[in-house]
């Protein structure tokens, strides 16, 4: 499969940086990335992976389009009020670029459903908003073999890492063994947000997901960064791969997805 | 002295402060030097035995310090310490 004349345009300025290419660009269009959550993080990324021609983006979203999104939730839009965020999301993103194939999944995720959704995919972006998902997640990748970019954000600051156990490097629960249980970290949206905080945070996971299809640059698995919007603070921390575990550990006691992921959201 | 970087979850204990100064000598010391200057820290960063909670990381200067000595980790001046929990928003 070559590039159409229109495509080379369209792709123009990705075509002409050496480390992309002509052929980078192919990558791009035959990548796959899915993105769970269509919120915050899914919106400003979506937009970017749509607009750098990644060929098939799949949302999981099981919610619909509230007034209280709108404030960073970009995807969306006041004319999607109330419509299901995944099919808000489809529209913009086919907006930007009707080439690209746009999957849309109206659920949430669970331990039945994520293995068949993960694995149609490349590379996965988690976007979600709880500690259920987000464990969830990263298990399914790690049975899964698929690199996970994960962001996650919290009033004015945001974390960033790449986990792909597959080769190599740590994964989430080696950053963090254990959710919360619930009230002792604060973890639903209504502890509130920046605004502009998701794109940041979103937009950085884009740029992972596309250096990943392209494998150039530094990978950021083997560290966490944190960004810190007060005080304009982009800090970087060791992440090692931890042999106690639980998952990708030499003895690991996690085998398959049967745990109870439920915790409860409380602030 | 050491500097304590606070993560915004734990900033109402320190009157809104990013980052307070301290003396320790290790991470378990500056732990129970924090909590006297800013009570409740404590509970937040360690469980009912003592020991810290897994969805609460320590660095030292940007090491983990699980994969150090743990609270035993030993502090000198001029050490940077940042408390990083978990955050699941998106």
């Amino acid at each position: 499969m070559d590039l159409t004349e229109q495509q080379i345009e369209r792709y123009s300025r990705h075509i002409i940086l050496q480390d992309v290419g002509g052929k980078g660009q192919l990558k791009l269009n035959k990548a796959k990335i899915l993105l769970i959550g269509a919120g915050g993080l899914g919106s400003p990324a979506g937009l970017y992976l749509a607009a750098a021609g990644i060929g098939t983006i799949g949302l999981v979203d099981g919610d619909v389009v509230d007034l209280s999104n709108l404030q960073r939730q970009i995807m969306h839009s006041t004319a999607t009020l109330g419509q299901p965020k995944v099919e808000s999301g489809r529209k913009t993103l086919s907006a930007i670029n009707p080439e690209i194939t746009i999957k849309t999944y109206h659920q949430l995720v669970d331990a039945e459903n994520i293995l068949s959704l993960v694995s149609q995919y490349d590379i996965v972006l988690d976007g979600s908003d709880n500690f259920t998902t987000r464990f969830l997640v990263n298990d399914a990748c790690f049975f899964a073999k698929k690199t996970l970019i994960s962001a996650s954000m919290f009033r004015f600051e945001g974390q960033l890492t790449t986990i792909k156990p597959h080769q190599g490097y740590p994964c989430y629960r080696c950053l963090y063994p254990e959710p919360p249980p619930a009230g002792l970290v604060p973890n639903c949206q209504e502890a509130g947000v920046l605004g502009v905080l998701a794109g940041t945070m979103g937009i950085l996971q884009a740029s992972e997901a596309i250096k990943e299809i392209l494998d150039i640059g530094e990978t950021i698995a083997d560290k966490l960064l944190i960004y810190d919007a007060l005080e304009m603070k982009f800090r970087k921390v060791g992440r090692p791969k931890d042999p106690a575990c639980p998952l990708c550990g030499p003895n690991p006691k996690i085998k398959d997805l049967s745990l109870d992921y439920t915790v409860t959201c409380t602030i | 002295m050491i500097k304590v970087r606070i993560p915004t979850p734990l900033r109402p204990l320190t009157k809104g402060q990013g980052e307070v100064e301290t003396n320790a000598g290790s991470v378990v010391e500056m732990i129970e030097v924090l909590n006297s200057t800013h009570p409740g820290i404590k509970d937040r960063l360690c469980d009912e035995t003592g020991e810290l909670r897994r969805f609460v990381n320590i660095y030292v200067n940007e090491e983990d310090i699980r994969f150090l000595k743990g609270k035993d980790t030993s502090l000198k001046d001029g050490d940077e310490v940042s408390i990083v929990p978990a955050i699941a928003g998106g």
